[in-house]
């Protein structure tokens, strides 16, 4: 049997902390992807601006970066708050800034740009009689958005989301970097401690594995499910 | 050099000639870090990907193996297990690998390529397997054998189909190797995160590594654009 030399707690509690992070990431990711594609086919054009600004801005940085961006950064930003606040109106405002909610933050900001592209796909993807037909019976436009686009989007957006998640669960490895006790920082300091990086790693890229490929079972499933009702030409 | 850039470079502390010299020196790491590991890995993922095609799964097996295990983990544990791993091999001490390994560039070169290898190989399967089977048919009637049909006929035209996906992979590598600098390299992130500890200037550091990240990015985008027109030239339509 695996020996984990006491560290399998740890290792344990350390894949909840990666777990955690991903769906949070991912529920981030989703509201801000179904944000952005909304603004980019609003036709209104300072909504659509600033949408691809945000899509362009962050295909073009490493993760890391923004990470250690926010995570430094954002520590300094509350501190400089906090300071004008007591001195101009002696309010007392802090909070520590820390490595899980920096994670969920720059990882949610980056998969929302990608899930910003998936989703605006997806309405393109939606029949446009649709939309009409909704608008004939005197469905508002919210309405419409609400209660035909979205379910039906949703069945063009699932392979997408199933591709971006898979990349967003990778990508939570990074957040050991600035400090999280995840599972990957874990594996880190008991490779370091007790000399036998194969040992500590290689479960843990094992576990990341199992994540993978048990979400592209689920997908699949999801997938399947979504398309009952569509007739598939060979 | 401008005035107003003089003055301007005199008048802060952080944006010194020997900090701009060292995000100079980051930047010639990434660059060479990138470019070797895609290039490496992409003569390594033209014979992977055609064996992946191969009906045999003895041959087909073992490369799909390799490559769902170096796509199904995050690159910084693959990094980890080489950076920390190498050292631990036995004797490795005595040969003359030691003197290469013993650099934390080596290690991260060889994580980085063996990662992108993967990623190219199916991007490159994938785009083998699409080939119209017309235009095989068409090969053998003219009497080509087997290596003439994959030498003339489906590499240069999965290369075409490939050429889309592999930008956005060699895009992928860019800011991937940002991981590099926790294994001490100093890479543009490397460089950024000494600056920023020693400042203590987190905006100034980041934001501009991330900017000068940023036009190395577009610089891609651009010369794989310039490179899909010119692949393409024959799908274009005949008045434009």
């Amino acid at each position: 049997m695996l020996d984990l030399k006491g560290y399998g707690p740890a290792l344990a509690e350390g894949a909840v902390v990666t777990i955690e992070l991903a769906f949070l990431s991912l529920a981030l990711a989703l509201t801000l992807g179904l944000l952005g594609a909304s603004a980019k086919l609003s036709g209104n054009r300072v909504l659509t601006g600033v949408a691809t600004a945000y899509t362009t801005l962050i295909r073009g940085v490493p993760d890391l970066v923004m990470m250690l961006l926010f995570y430094y950064g954002g520590q300094v930003a509350v501190n400089a708050l906090s300071d004008y606040l007591w001195e101009t109106r002696q309010i007392d405002f802090f909070f520590q800034f820390d490595p899980f909610i920096s994670g969920v933050v720059t990882i949610g900001l980056i998969f929302g740009a990608y899930m910003t592209e998936t989703f605006r796909g997806a309405f393109l993807a939606v029949d446009v009689g649709q939309i009409e037909a909704a608008r004939a019976y005197g469905f508002s436009r919210w309405h419409t958005f609400r209660r035909i686009m979205i379910p039906q989007m949703l069945r063009h957006a699932l392979p997408g989301i199933g591709n971006n998640w898979q990349v967003l669960l990778k990508t939570t490895a990074l957040v050991s970097i600035i400090g999280l006790t995840d599972m990957v920082r874990v594996a880190e300091e008991a490779a370091k401690a007790e000399r036998m990086p194969f040992h500590f790693f290689i479960p843990v890229a094992a576990v990341y594995l199992l994540l993978t490929a048990g979400s592209e079972l689920f997908i699949k499933w999801l997938d399947k499910r979504a398309n009952v009702g569509v007739v598939r030409g060979n | 050099m401008p005035d107003f850039i003089a003055e301007w470079l005199n008048e802060n502390d952080i944006f010194t000639t020997m900090t701009l010299m060292e995000y100079w020196g980051g930047m010639v790491t990434t660059v060479q870090l990138v470019f070797l590991s895609l290039v490496i890995g992409l003569v390594i993922a033209v014979p992977l990907a055609i064996l992946r095609t191969v009906r045999n799964p003895f041959v087909s097996g073992p490369i799909w193996l390799y490559t769902y295990l170096f796509r199904g983990t995050p690159l910084l544990i693959q990094l980890y297990i080489i950076y920390y791993g190498v050292a631990q091999i036995p004797g490795i001490h005595e040969t003359f690998w030691w003197a290469i390994f013993r650099e934390p560039f080596y290690p991260a070169l060889l994580a980085f390529t063996l990662n992108t290898a993967a990623y190219t190989t199916e991007i490159l399967r994938g785009a083998i397997i699409a080939t119209p089977n017309g235009e095989i048919e068409a090969a053998k009637a003219y009497g080509m054998n087997w290596l003439l049909r994959m030498r003339r006929i489906i590499l240069p035209n999965a290369a075409r189909r490939a050429v889309q996906a592999y930008s956005n992979e060699v895009i992928f590598m860019l800011h991937a190797s940002a991981i590099a600098s926790v294994v001490t390299i100093i890479d543009l992130t490397g460089a950024a995160r000494n600056i920023y500890s020693r400042f203590y200037a987190p905006f100034e550091a980041f934001i501009f590594v991330a900017l000068l990240y940023m036009v190395l990015t577009f610089m891609l985008v651009f010369a794989f654009r310039k490179l899909e027109n010119h692949l393409l030239r024959h799908q274009r339509p005949a008045n434009s």
